[in-house]
């Protein structure tokens, strides 16, 4: 379903992502691991149309999302990592732009959206603007929002990052549904290794734009000879902790948040 | 086609439901025209040109479309900001229609605004010469919003950030306010005044509504309709082009 080949993505001299290659099958949940600013989401950029790649093939259901855009858009849905919802609106709002984005028939549309939103507790809020939610409210909304159409692949790029052991207990069950029931292929990133452990049939873990290990999680304990992910994941990257800096966009927010504060 | 629609109405309630933004941006125009109004009034009249209010209503009125519609084109630089964005981007949906949803979006915020400023300044004492002036001026409007939102989203397209925002407004949009004759008549300029209001696109705005508005104009209503067009046809392909081109 996905196929990558020698990607290699270069931001002036930094080499954000080294000569990746690997494939996930149809029907697969592929676990993307590793530190943070290893290059996992700058692959998941490259493969859902955001960046270009300086070089290397990838392929999405035997479509080039760098060619074949449009085509490549129908068939993914995703989770980003960071907010991508828009405050003024409300959840319900929010919900209904992505639907009709994404050519979903306005019944269908009603009804899953409602579903969504009382599965992970919006629904009494659908009213309300966007920006007057909590972190884990949004956060939920964003994956809510991730499961309106049924795409053949679905990125979830740190889906978990703010949410209560509930909210994610609820994603990884719906993760899990949607999988079987519709064949969905499922990409994702995480820092916690039990969630990957629990949901992941297969596993790649990057570091420094390269990629380290890729497998079964059984395989890879086996190879790295631990008892746990979480041991076999230190030992494949280290346990040094690894800087990001902030880009301009994270500093625009910071400022916003800041200002957004003072005025209150 | 529905995504156009959706995304022209998301601009339009995120204008409802900013009231205080509303507030706040009919602020500037009623200096401008209060200000200058009254204040530039007797020696204006003493020149000779009768009353400036007259002559500055609809330089007001386009200067409010004006920065309307770049600053909502601007816009794209806060939902990248946010986050929003992305996820337009990576929509099953032809980004040429994205661009059209928001610059459409845009330059309806902008002609709401417009109208709202032309109100104001009915109130200060502004007369149109006669009542089909309104629809008249209501056509110029459009134009001048959708050029301005074009080149709004070219801009928001081609910066990776809100820093820019100063020099923009600095040495893009101010120039073109005050160079496009809202507040002073084009003729007797100085050479060089003078050419570089004539490449200014919202000169032959305020041109033509001033046309319509109060009967009088430098060029004619009609070259400025055609000029207008023209530049709002190019660059609309041209804010199509830089939006197509964006990396997040």
């Amino acid at each position: 379903m996905i196929k990558v080949q020698h990607l290699v993505k270069k931001f002036g001299t930094f080499t954000a992502v080294d000569d990746v290659s690997f494939d996930v099958a149809e029907g697969e949940i592929f676990a993307f691991l590793g530190p943070n600013g290893a290059g996992k989401t700058t692959t998941i950029k490259m493969l859902t149309t955001l960046l270009k790649p300086t070089s290397g093939a990838i392929e999405l259901d035997g479509l080039n999302p760098e060619t074949q855009q449009n085509a490549a858009r129908e068939r993914f849905g995703i989770v980003f990592q960071d907010p991508s919802l828009d405050g003024d609106l409300t959840a319900w709002e929010n919900m209904e732009l992505h639907g009709v984005l994404y050519h979903v028939p306005h019944k269908q549309r009603r009804q899953r959206t409602e579903e969504l939103l009382r599965l992970f507790e919006l629904w009494e809020r659908r009213k309300d603007q966007v920006k007057k939610f909590s972190g884990g409210m949004k956060r939920r909304l964003e994956i809510a929002r991730g499961f309106l159409h049924t795409p053949r692949i679905l990125f979830l790029d740190e889906p978990t990052l703010g949410l209560d052991p509930q909210s994610r207990n609820q994603l990884w069950n719906h993760v899990k549904k949607v999988n079987e029931a519709e064949r969905i292929t499922v990409f994702l990133t995480t820092h916690y290794m039990d969630e990957a452990d629990r949901v992941a049939h297969r596993i790649g873990v990057i570091d420094h734009g390269k990629l380290v290990a890729q497998g079964t999680p059984k395989a890879i304990k086996e190879q790295t000879g631990t008892d746990s992910l979480e041991e076999a994941f230190l030992k494949l990257t280290g346990s040094t902790t690894r800087d990001e800096s902030a880009d301009s966009n994270d500093q625009m927010r910071q400022f916003a948040k800041m200002w957004s504060g003072a005025k209150r | 086609m529905s995504a156009i629609y959706i995304l022209w109405l998301r601009e339009l309630k995120r204008y409802i439901r900013s009231r205080a933004q509303i507030i706040a941006s009919l602020g500037q125009p009623m200096l401008y025209l209060l200000v200058l109004g009254f204040g530039l009034g007797p020696v204006f009249q003493r020149a000779g040109n009768g009353s400036y209010l007259q002559f500055v209503g609809p330089g007001v009125i386009g200067m409010t479309v004006l920065f309307s519609s770049i600053f909502s084109g601007l816009g794209l630089l806060w939902d990248r900001q946010f986050g929003f964005l992305k996820e337009t981007l990576v929509a099953p949906v032809p980004r040429l229609h994205i661009m059209i949803g928001r610059t459409l979006g845009g330059a309806t915020v902008a002609v709401l605004q417009g109208l709202l400023v032309t109100i104001v300044c009915l109130f200060a004492g502004f007369r149109p010469v006669n009542l089909l002036s309104i629809p008249l001026a209501l056509g110029f409007m459009i134009a001048i919003a959708l050029v301005f939102a074009a080149l709004g989203v070219a801009i928001g397209s081609s910066l990776q950030d809100m820093q820019a925002f100063q020099l923009i407004m600095n040495f893009v949009v101010m120039p073109i306010y005050f160079l496009s004759g809202a507040l002073f008549p084009l003729v007797g300029l100085p050479k060089v005044l003078a050419i570089i209001t004539r490449l200014d696109p919202l000169s032959y705005g305020i041109d033509g509504m001033r046309a319509v508005l109060s009967g009088k104009s430098t060029f004619n209503p009609v070259t400025d309709l055609t000029v207008l067009v023209c530049v709002g046809a190019v660059l609309l392909v041209f804010g199509a082009y830089r939006f197509s081109k964006i990396e997040i």
